[in-house]
């Protein structure tokens, strides 16, 4: 059977300096017309016209069979959006080609073409003809959207009243809508409160199984990925790492990501809209212990440099396996710590009187909330090494197929 | 950007399916899915007209939120719709009208006709107001929409052409309020009114060209978003909006006629309110509105691509 996706060589170079100003100015082509046989001229001469070149993507081809579900993952600027919007036909690439096969829907963000002076019914009409939907598929559905998305008795307010999360239920829940034969995702499931997050991915998995959709999707949630998809790609710095089984793909990339590369935290790449302020992390055997090690007290230290004021600021460590599973986290939210963090820099530690972690590799990533509000988020921020180490004051420990977290419990035997 | 759709030829499941029908999936008939080639395009793009076709509700749907969105919160409301040309009118009619004296100087036939200066002056703002909209709303409606660029695909053509749309909503009011001025001062339309609807057509083809001009011009280069009023409100004044303009030398009237509005603007005053027509002015401004349009399609196809690496 043919692929719903045949993708071959797929390249995308930006321009430098013109992505970062967003946009010319007539006196810029003015200006570069001036000085370009100036720069032919340089060129010929040797130093080469590439400069300022960057490839967000380069030269990537696979496959997607019909009716796959398929993940795309790496970190952040590794080209998994660039990707996207090439498929989205958003935008051109600058070298190969692609072929889909099939209708297509691409959801790059919930909510785009929203207006918010329009009520939620007026927008539900918006939204979907911007999706591709007839309005006679949207009269067909509307009910259907109203339900899921659960704002009834609010069709007829203005969306700007909406809270966020009602706005963000109803942008989904039109999106789920659709009937695409081939449906492309990037990250929508970062929104709304987690009931609703797990409503939208039980949607996508929904829409997954049904008859022959083939489903394209980009998380950095390694759980989601390993639920929805069947195989994974992974992508580094635009170019194609491997592609293959989920699991195989996924624990590639926690190994690659054990392989530390920046240690730079504040360098290191956000999500659009947070302001780097993690400058550092480091985790030390505390007081007499020798090293990081099960049981053993340990000191987790964040340095920041914190570049706007952050109110009731909680820290957030989370570990994860190489499997990408996250098996625990440690936040000073739940200690009833919420401070608030001052511009410049500073230090946040943490002290764990016993390490409930089992012997073995562990990805950290950090998180600072603002209340409820992700200030800043370093996914694989360092590997930590756990040593074994004598939790339980027995020698003892837990087979590593029984699970990585440690507890101490009383039992009874009858 | 253009697409490549070579299965769609055989048939066209997207595009005349009944709406109740749920979507045919692909396995079972995988010959019936559209195809897409997506590659890098070089120089001039063709339009894909049977893609426009498929996505028309949208354009509906764009007109229609500018439409509904223009008039919230306002406390008048629509009425502003009514409020806008009239008093544009008494304004134009006081200052050019009256001040400048231009009410004695309206042409001769229409003098004979009783035609007050204000139904003259209104004559003309009728079209200039769809297309200086055109020029400006249309001209900065790709990048107030930058949102929609970068994040979703829909075919770029309609965000202009559908603030022409709205525009001609606007038109179809000022029109309403027009004929009523009209009965208030007694005056009977000439006859060639019938061919209102035909210069509304060239009018909104003018204007949709510019919108398309400028509003790929404004994304790539923002220096359009200052220059644009300044260009809409000198052409105005070298357009007859508010003046009668009957030059007696030949060579003024052929310099004149250059401007695409002044054949357009002179051929409403003559379907409405009996002025002579100038046939050849008109000729020249339908041959202009043609080159305008399709320049300004090809040029918008062009840096269609660009858009959403620029937005």
């Amino acid at each position: 059977m043919t692929p719903a996706i045949t993708i071959d060589g797929i390249s995308k170079c930006y321009q430098l300096g013109l992505r970062a100003e967003k946009y010319l100015t007539l006196r810029d082509t003015i200006m570069a017309a001036i000085k370009a046989p100036l720069r032919r001229m340089a060129g010929l001469a040797g130093r080469g016209p590439e400069q300022g070149q960057f490839w967000a993507l380069k030269d990537v081809s696979f496959d997607v069979k019909r009716g796959e579900v398929i993940g795309i993952i790496g970190r952040n600027g590794a080209g998994k959006s660039t990707l996207l919007k090439i498929l989205s036909r958003i935008t051109e690439p600058t070298e190969g080609r692609a072929r889909l096969r099939g209708r297509v829907s691409s959801l790059l963000e919930v909510g785009t073409g929203f207006h918010p002076e329009l009520t939620g019914r007026e927008n539900i009409y918006l939204n979907g003809a911007i999706l591709g939907m007839r309005k006679a598929e949207i009269d067909r559905k509307f009910d259907e959207i109203v339900a899921f998305a659960e704002t009834e008795q609010f069709l007829d307010t203005p969306v700007k009243r909406y809270s966020s999360g009602m706005h963000v239920r109803l942008a989904f829940a039109v999106a789920a809508h659709l009937e695409p034969e081939i449906l492309i995702i990037d990250e929508v499931l970062a929104v709304g409160d987690q009931e609703f997050q797990k409503k939208c991915l039980g949607r996508i998995q929904q829409i997954a199984e049904g008859d022959g959709r083939t489903v394209l999707f980009v998380s950095h949630n390694m759980n989601s990925v390993n639920r929805l998809c069947d195989r994974a790609v992974y992508l580094r710095n635009g170019r194609l790492v491997s592609i293959g089984p989920t699991a195989d793909v996924v624990t590639e990339y926690m190994n690659s990501a054990m392989e530390t590369q920046e240690v730079d935290l504040l360098a290191r790449p956000r999500f659009r809209g947070l302001a780097p302020s993690i400058a550092g992390f480091t985790c030390s055997p505390a007081r007499n212990a020798q090293h990081v090690a099960s049981g053993a007290p340990v000191v987790f230290r964040l340095d920041l440099n914190v570049t706007e004021p952050i109110r009731n600021a909680s820290v957030t460590v989370m570990f994860s396996n190489d499997q990408g599973y996250r098996i625990l986290g440690i936040s000073s939210r739940c200690e009833g710590e919420l401070s608030t963090l001052a511009i410049g820099k500073q230090s946040v530690c943490c002290e764990v009187e016993k390490l409930p972690l089992a012997a073995g590799r562990y990805i950290v990533d950090l998180e600072i909330f603002s209340g409820s509000k992700v200030a800043d988020y370093i996914q694989h921020a360092t590997v930590i090494d756990v040593q074994f180490g004598d939790y339980f004051g027995n020698g003892r420990t837990l087979f590593s197929f029984e699970g990585s977290v440690l507890t101490r419990s009383r039992w009874t035997f009858q | 950007m253009n697409l490549t759709a070579p299965s769609m030829q055989a048939e066209p499941p997207l595009i005349d399916r009944p709406p109740d029908s749920p979507a045919p999936l692909a396995p079972s008939e995988p010959t019936d899915t559209p195809e897409f080639e997506i590659r890098a395009h070089r120089g001039w793009v063709a339009i894909d007209f049977q893609e426009l076709m498929h996505y028309r509700e949208l354009l509906y749907f764009f007109a229609w939120r500018d439409v509904k969105v223009r008039y919230k919160q306002t406390m008048l409301g629509a009425a502003w719709a009514i409020i806008q040309p009239v008093l544009n009118v008494i304004i134009q009619t006081v200052i050019f009208g009256t001040v400048a004296g231009f009410a004695s100087k309206l042409p001769a036939e229409l003098r004979a006709r009783h035609i007050p200066y204000s139904l003259f002056n209104y004559a003309g703002i009728l079209p200039w107001m769809l297309f200086a909209t055109g020029c400006t709303g249309g001209g900065t409606s790709l990048m107030n929409q930058q949102n929609l660029l970068t994040k979703i695909y829909f075919p770029r053509l309609f965000v202009p052409t559908a603030v022409v749309g709205a525009a001609l909503v606007d038109m179809a009011i000022s029109f309403s309020v027009f004929f009523v001025l009209m009965a208030c001062y007694g005056v009977v339309p000439s006859w060639t009114v019938i061919f209102i609807p035909l210069l509304v057509l060239l009018t909104a083809m003018a204007a949709s060209g510019m919108a398309y001009l400028f509003s790929s011009l404004t994304v790539t280069y923002r220096d359009f978003r200052f220059l644009l009023p300044f260009m809409v409100s000198t052409w105005q004044f070298c357009s007859p909006v508010g003046y009668p303009l009957d030059p007696r030398r030949q060579w003024i009237r052929w310099l004149l006629r250059v401007n695409p509005m002044y054949g357009i603007i002179n051929a409403y005053r003559s379907a409405l309110l009996g002025q002579h027509w100038d046939f050849p002015a008109l000729a020249m401004s339908i041959a202009e509105v043609a080159g305008i349009l399709l320049f300004g399609m090809y040029y918008f196809k062009k840096t269609e691509r660009r858009f959403a690496d620029l937005a």
